[in-house]
């Protein structure tokens, strides 16, 4: 029997390690780091605990800008990018030539570098000295005149962000409604025809209740990847997200920790608790929702 | 008489009906294609395009007629784009593997062998799952500083090991193999690692595949971490690559080789998904989630 | 609502590699279904019946044919323009609404000058209910009922825009064999209360042949026999028919006719004048034969099983195609266990004959 034991923590003792050290320690670890008043990383000492590292954030305006973009980017692309997949998977769900090549070519983005085609994206919109892009292209197009989506206004540049983020997500969104689509039984929608539903009928009264635990799935999944934004904004606007006035709460996070601004890793812990303690509110929020309107 | 003709013409709005609504459908998928695909087109056809050509393009041209590589061979030697891949690679494969044999053994045990303890430590593994790398990254950054390890890839790759959702997808798996095989097994006096490696590898096959392509995609485009760990150009990967590239690299802002280098990272990637993109996307769909 | 079916056809693309042949899945059907009948649709798995209930509903459109409702050609006609009541094999409630919602859910639909006030809505819901018994469950979810509560909220549903005709995929399949019995009674008692033309869809011979008016046997996209039950019972035109209706099922022996008198094994058991000499299928149904101590056909004995008001003999014969014959007798007739053989004598009317190469019925004429 202790042999028996013995020989199954063998088996688990690299993942445990590996999990210990990196995981559950830190996560301990984060919580200590986040109460230690005045860190010092380079003699890793410290003169006090106490709140002052939270009250030193909250008043940081670089944290409330980050604070700032993170929920306009999460309450214009959650919702935006659910819809929308919604809408296209419904489509993609309804017809049978070329389903599974459109299915294919939406899932791509999913598997590219968020970096590197994010670089893509710049371009596209970034007004130069040689050219104005061709989004720019498009909307002189319609008789509007050019706007410097990278390096200008404040709306223009969130508007692109916001934009790539969709693009971003939107292949998961796409996948995972599909499929919910595809396991409704076909006889639902038989029944409905032959009682004569309409189709608008058909999918607010018999679709979405059906699909609805994958929609709250998603909104909940949702809601927490868009609080983490960070490497879209890297990819559109450089490393230097603060001069850009387009850091989000992750970004502050890492920039406390390290680069220019960094070394206070008692202020990143900080700040990341924030931010979770947002997200965990907000997806509370969400269950308790959710256990009112999805039906099973 | 009256009635059949009536028939006739609901029969025949119906179709029409029938018609525009797949039009509208076609349309509007085949809009979110492009829209998918445009930047993908961009970036080739840009890469394509001579620097001088490029920035002599008021408004963008849709196509080149003078194609170029010029911008390839630029990517390679006037950055180190190839160091950068090769980064990538040793982190990709050392990354992958080490965490097949951790999730392999560690699912194993879950899934096969009885200990004490083991109801437990698996509820806090399924907890785990839901703790986001943001919160322990800052004290993982503390710790390979303090171990020397930044600029290394023992830093880069130790900490990126685990994943507790792969262990639990292949733990649920290995759980799917009837005992009877287990205890056939032992009749014959086989030993548990035997019989791990010779049957269970082999029959889950599938969900270990998925779990590999999937992990190589996570590490592939993997940015946050290595950005933290490395300031020394020569341990970049790809990600850190081209932000540096498009920071310093090039000199002048040289668009079109920037976007060789953006083809270049993404190739491999690409494909991978046209190669395994059934596999992919049902492993996705199973439940991963990206990050 | 007569229904009738004119060379009505369907076939889909192959999906198997190895030919390049459609699928025929109905074949050139054509019949008639009077007005205000229960008619089965009768036939083995894969034989065209679910294909036929999805052309009838407008599910599926025909590759030839045409279907008319009375005098209108529905053929072109989308399901939810043909007013068909159409009850799914596994129901097909939804399981976010009540059984009430559910109901209500095809008058919700009407528009125009068809629309009906919530008032309306409600008493018509309610009377479909009380009509399948089910309106105290008014306010339950599908899951909260057992097989049969939902089969018959099925049917409501199905019932309560006062379909023109009603269809019934496999009804009683999920059900348990008590439920069974009963439900088959019940939805008899429907159609008749409701006088809606109803056709349905069995494998299940014995469910067909209990309430049906009418039934069409089928197999292979292609109609056997319609008819009566107890026409087509007792007259089946072709060796598939026979042996498809009837518990136990008819014993089947190969057989041979020689100068008018057919002769199983050596035995000349039954004359046959009129049937041509040959090779034949003799099949005979379990309540054709007679205990006879002189008897013509000879059998060794197996086993006698009680049932009560009857009694079943188990033999074998080396010419039965079956592995054992079955017949059953009354019990007022002692079988004499120790025996190890058993005589018969045959009713001529139990016998029927089927040619060797097309299974067709070789028909005789039954004389003293």
């Amino acid at each position: 029997m202790n042999n028996k034991n013995r020989k199954a923590w063998l088996y688990l003792l690299p993942a445990v390690l590996f999990l210990g050290f990196f995981m559950v320690y830190p996560l301990i670890d984060v919580f200590i780091y986040s109460f230690e008043e005045g860190y010092n990383s380079a003699s890793q000492t410290f003169y006090g605990v106490g709140l002052y590292n939270y009250r030193y954030i909250l008043r940081d305006p670089y944290f409330l800008q980050a604070v700032k973009n993170t929920f306009i980017l999460v309450m214009i692309t959650v919702p935006i990018s659910t819809c929308l997949a919604l809408l296209i998977s419904v489509g993609l769900s309804s017809i049978k030539a070329v389903k599974n090549l459109y299915q294919t070519i939406y899932f791509l983005p999913y598997v590219t570098n968020t970096l590197a085609v994010g670089l893509v994206f710049m371009i596209l919109f970034k007004q130069t000295p040689y050219t104005d892009g061709l989004a720019n292209l498009i909307i002189n197009f319609f008789g509007g005149s050019s706007v410097d989506f990278i390096g200008g206004p404040y709306w223009a540049k969130m508007f692109v962000l916001c934009f790539y983020t969709v693009w971003v997500v939107m292949p998961f969104k796409i996948l995972i409604l599909t499929s919910a689509l595809a396991s409704v039984n076909q006889d639902y929608y038989n029944a409905a025809k032959v009682d004569g539903t309409s189709r608008i009928r058909t999918f607010t009264r018999i679709t979405l209740p059906m699909i609805s635990p994958t929609i709250f799935y998603l909104v909940i999944t949702g809601f927490i990847g868009a609080f983490k934004a960070y490497s879209d904004a890297v990819a559109l606007f450089g490393t230097d997200l603060n001069a850009a006035e387009m850091n989000t709460i992750v970004g502050y996070v890492y920039d406390m920790l390290y680069g220019n601004s960094g070394g206070y890793p008692s202020y990143a812990s900080a700040a990341a608790i924030i931010l979770f303690a947002i997200v965990l509110t907000i997806t509370c929020i969400n269950l308790l929702i959710s256990r009112k309107h999805v039906h099973y | 008489m009256d009635k059949r003709i009536d028939y006739a013409k609901i029969e025949k709005s119906a179709n029409a009906k029938e018609t525009t609504r797949k039009a509208v459908i076609y349309v509007m998928l085949t809009v979110w294609a492009v829209m998918v695909l445009f930047p993908f087109y961009w970036m080739l056809l840009t890469s394509v395009k001579s620097y001088s050509a490029y920035n002599s393009e008021y408004i963008p041209q849709f196509f080149t007629l003078s194609p170029t590589i010029q911008n390839y061979i630029d990517v390679f030697t006037s950055v180190p784009l190839a160091d950068y891949l090769f980064n990538t690679l040793v982190f990709t494969v050392a990354t992958t593997a080490i965490m097949l044999v951790v999730t392999v053994l560690a699912a194993f045990a879950f899934a096969r062998l009885d200990f004490r303890g083991k109801n437990i430590v698996f509820t806090i593994f399924l907890s785990l799952m839901m703790i986001p790398s943001e919160l322990v990254v800052i004290t993982n950054f503390v710790t390979i500083t303090n171990l020397d390890l930044r600029n290394t890839f023992m830093g880069l790759i130790l900490p990126s090991v685990t994943s507790v959702f792969y262990i639990y997808l292949l733990r649920e798996n290995f759980a799917q193999i009837p005992d009877e095989l287990y205890y056939a097994a032992k009749v014959d006096g086989t030993s548990d690692l035997k019989y791990l490696l010779k049957v269970l590898i082999p029959i889950c096959k599938p969900t270990i595949i998925t779990i590999t392509i999937l992990k190589v995609i996570e590490c592939w485009n993997s940015y946050v971490w290595p950005r933290l760990i490395t300031d020394d150009a020569a341990y970049f990967l790809v990600s850190n690559g081209i932000q540096e590239i498009r920071e310093n690299g090039l000199g002048r802002e040289n668009i079109p080789a920037m976007m060789a280098a953006v083809v270049v990272i993404s190739v491999p990637l690409i494909v991978l998904f046209l190669i395994f993109h059934k596999k992919i996307m049902a492993g996705v769909s199973r439940g991963g989630t990206k990050g | 609502m007569k229904v009738v079916l004119q060379n009505l056809t369907k076939k889909y693309p192959s999906r198997s590699k190895t030919s390049r042949e459609d699928v025929v899945a109905v074949n050139d059907f054509n019949f008639e279904i009077p007005d205000g009948k229960l008619i089965g649709l009768l036939g083995p798995s894969g034989c065209g019946k679910s294909t036929t209930l999805n052309l009838l509903s407008g599910l599926q459109k025909p590759t030839e044919g045409k279907i008319f409702f009375g005098d209108d050609d529905v053929t072109g006609l989308p399901a939810e323009k043909r007013g068909v009541g159409l009850v799914f094999q596994n129901y097909a409630l939804y399981p976010h609404l009540t059984v009430r919602q559910n109901i209500m859910f095809p008058l919700q639909n009407l528009k125009g000058e068809d629309k009906l006030t919530k008032q309306q809505m409600e008493e018509k819901s309610l009377a479909a209910a009380k009509l399948v018994q089910i309106d105290q469950l008014m306010d339950r979810k599908p899951s909260e009922l057992s097989g049969g509560q939902q089969q018959r909220v099925a049917i409501a549903r199905a019932l309560v825009k006062m379909p023109r005709i009603l269809l019934l995929d496999e009804p009683l399949s999920n059900l348990d064999a008590r439920l069974r019995l009963q439900t088959r009674e019940e939805i008899r008692r429907i159609q008749r209360e409701t006088g809606i033309t109803t056709v349905f869809v069995t494998h299940d011979q014995e469910e067909a042949m209990s309430i049906s008016d009418m039934i069409v046997v089928m197999k292979e996209g292609v109609i056997q026999q319609m008819g009566k039950p107890q026409e087509v019972y007792d007259d089946p035109v072709n060796l598939f028919v026979a042996t498809f209706l009837g518990t136990p099922p008819i014993n089947v022996f190969d057989g041979m006719v020689k100068d008018g008198k057919l002769y199983i094994g050596d035995d000349a058991i039954l004359d046959v004048p009129g049937a041509a000499d040959g090779q034949v299928h003799a099949a005979i149904r379990p309540e054709g034969f007679i205990p006879n101590e002189n008897g013509e056909l000879v059998c060794s004995l197996s086993a006698v099983e009680v049932m009560g008001r009857d009694i079943s003999v188990v033999s074998t014969h080396k010419a039965s195609q079956n592995t054992v014959i079955r017949s059953i007798i009354s019990a007022e007739n002692t079988i004499d266990l120790d025996c190890d053989s058993v005589r018969f004598s045959v009713k001529p009317n139990k016998v029927f004959i089927f040619h060797k190469e097309t299974q067709e019925r070789v028909r005789f004429e039954i004389g003293g």
